[in-house]
């Protein structure tokens, strides 16, 4: 018997995190139609986390970087369309249109178009030398360009740019990470946890000029030379990293007549306007109940994968509202992150564990409500912390300060 | 080269070859197995390269360290005494012919 809720051919524009996954998804609950992972990327789908890790720092190579090889789209019947970008969506025809003038037709689409790098408007942003680090081009650019370095500066001291200087410290390279507001990851972690990873970076003798606004990047023959302060100093660079952020790849969305607003907007359970559309992942922008604010747009694998999760079993026919917890990570050095929940518009931070040792958790509140938990060396914590917020359920203030109060108790009891 | 079997939650029985030095997770992931999602890559942050070890092959393991034994407390599936993350699992002479049982979910 044929369901006739369930489309027959999906196609999805994006074949990062979010878009692999949903078409992984699809055939693992059965999906019989045809599924099309469109790519503007030439390689096959791989992970990005480890780009700026373990793949910049040389230890693992293309294969481990991969989703799955290439045998595993033949075998799931995954139509891979590699190297072309999507430019418009016939909303009338249900027809997605490619750069090399293919049509493709649809009976749902999905949008997983991810971020692009976001570009300081600054004099010299053109000159060589000037890398990025989101994608594996960037990344192998990136990775050659380290090795002959000799001054690195890293524009904005976010999760890229602090694991981008902690594998370049690594290496022996000289790091200066110039940054707008006063603290590391000022957007996503509380002022504790700041001062811990600033801490762990300068002992590794990365150097930091907070508040500081460039300038302009200074270039010798067309290659970047030096980096010039708003405050006059000048400082050495022969690699400037750019890491200050993303924006939402929204256009195609856009252009189609959809709703955008910092992403593509999405209802709860993260389809557009249009019942033939979803998006998902880095792009989208979607209420969550875990967030104080919303619609909330979030540029995380979990978030991603989660996404595609939830849409694979809505197409499949088993719709339920997006109710996944957020969850981070960053690896810096020595130094773990991970973070559990959605701690922005916190009011208050308890602090648990050793902080001084550099092994704690930072239990963030908005009143009595537990927003999220930041575990800095302390994955037990972070553990934890997924059951605690994943169930609905939190800790009082009172309680997570008190050493005493048995935490994994908590989190283990079934609700 | 030793090899690992694994056994999906359905019963299926699937033998990798695994060399020396590649985890039990990477192994799974390359060959394309379904069942091991392991969403964090590797980094034992995320504890969805969930495995159940025969008992009477644990000794032949890598000796748990902290961070495995804390992201075990956050499976999808119920931790037991034989659980293990793959990642963390890479191989040594000693390993060869490892059985794994997959979980219900990783996620």
């Amino acid at each position: 018997m044929v369901d006739s809720a369930v489309p027959g051919t999906v196609v999805i524009v994006g074949a990062g995190h979010g878009g692999f996954q949903l078409a992984a998804s699809l055939r693992q609950h059965g999906f019989d139609g045809r599924v099309v992972l469109i790519g503007d990327e030439p390689e096959l789908p791989y992970q990005r986390p480890p780009l700026s890790k373990d793949y910049l720092d040389g230890k693992i190579g293309l294969d481990l970087l991969l989703m799955r090889p290439a045998a595993f789209f033949e075998q799931h019947r995954i139509e891979l369309v590699s190297g072309v970008a999507a430019t418009q969506i016939d909303r009338v025809a249900k027809t997605v249109i490619l750069a090399d003038g293919k049509r493709l037709g649809y009976d749902h689409l999905v949008l997983a178009t991810g971020a692009r790098n976001r570009v300081p408007p600054l004099p010299g942003i053109e000159l060589d030398g000037v890398c990025y680090l989101r994608n594996l081009a960037e990344t192998e650019a990136l990775k050659q360009r380290l090795a002959a370095c000799r001054h690195a500066v890293v524009v904005g001291a976010g999760f890229i740019g602090l694991e981008f200087a902690a594998i370049a410290r690594g290496k022996g390279k000289p790091v200066h990470i110039v940054e707008l507001v006063d603290r590391v990851m000022a957007r996503v972690v509380c002022p504790d946890t700041s001062a811990h990873f600033a801490e762990a970076h300068r002992k590794a003798e990365v150097e930091f000029s907070f508040g500081a606004r460039i300038e302009r990047l200074g270039g010798d023959g067309g290659k970047v030379s030096h980096v010039v302060l708003a405050d006059g100093r000048d400082l050495p660079a022969d690699l400037v990293v750019i890491s200050i952020g993303v924006v939402p790849n929204e256009g195609l969305a856009a252009a189609a007549g959809l709703a955008v607003e910092n992403g593509v907007a999405v209802n709860g359970e993260l389809l557009t306007a249009d019942p033939n559309i979803s998006a998902i992942g880095d792009c989208a922008s979607f209420p969550s109940r875990h967030s104080l604010k919303n619609p909330v747009r979030l540029e995380a694998v979990q978030n991603a994968a989660d996404h595609a999760r939830c849409v694979a079993d809505r197409l499949m026919g088993k719709p339920a509202p997006y109710a996944a917890l957020p969850w981070f990570w960053s690896e810096q050095g020595a130094q773990r992150l991970q973070i559990a929940g959605l701690t922005t518009g916190f009011q208050q931070v308890v602090l648990r564990g050793n902080y001084e040792a550099g092994e704690y958790s930072a239990f963030c509140y908005a009143g009595d409500k537990l927003l999220g938990i930041e575990s800095i060396n302390k994955p037990a914590d972070h553990a934890f912390a997924r059951r605690l917020l994943g169930a609905g359920r939190g800790v009082t203030p009172e309680q997570a300060a008190d050493e005493s109060f048995d935490l994994r108790a908590a989190a283990m009891a079934r609700s | 080269m030793p090899s690992v079997t694994y056994v999906s939650y359905d019963g299926k029985s699937t033998t990798l070859d695994v060399p020396l030095g590649t985890s039990v997770m990477q192994a799974a992931v390359l060959n394309g197995l379904d069942g091991i999602v392991a969403e964090c890559g590797g980094s034992c942050m995320c504890a969805t390269c969930h495995v159940y070890v025969r008992e009477d092959q644990l000794a032949k393991l890598p000796e748990m360290e902290l961070g495995e034994d804390a992201m075990l407390d956050g499976t999808a599936s119920p931790r037991r005494p034989n659980s293990r993350l793959s990642c963390q699992l890479v191989m040594t002479p000693p390993m060869d012919g490892l059985v794994v049982d997959l979980p219900e979910t990783q996620t």
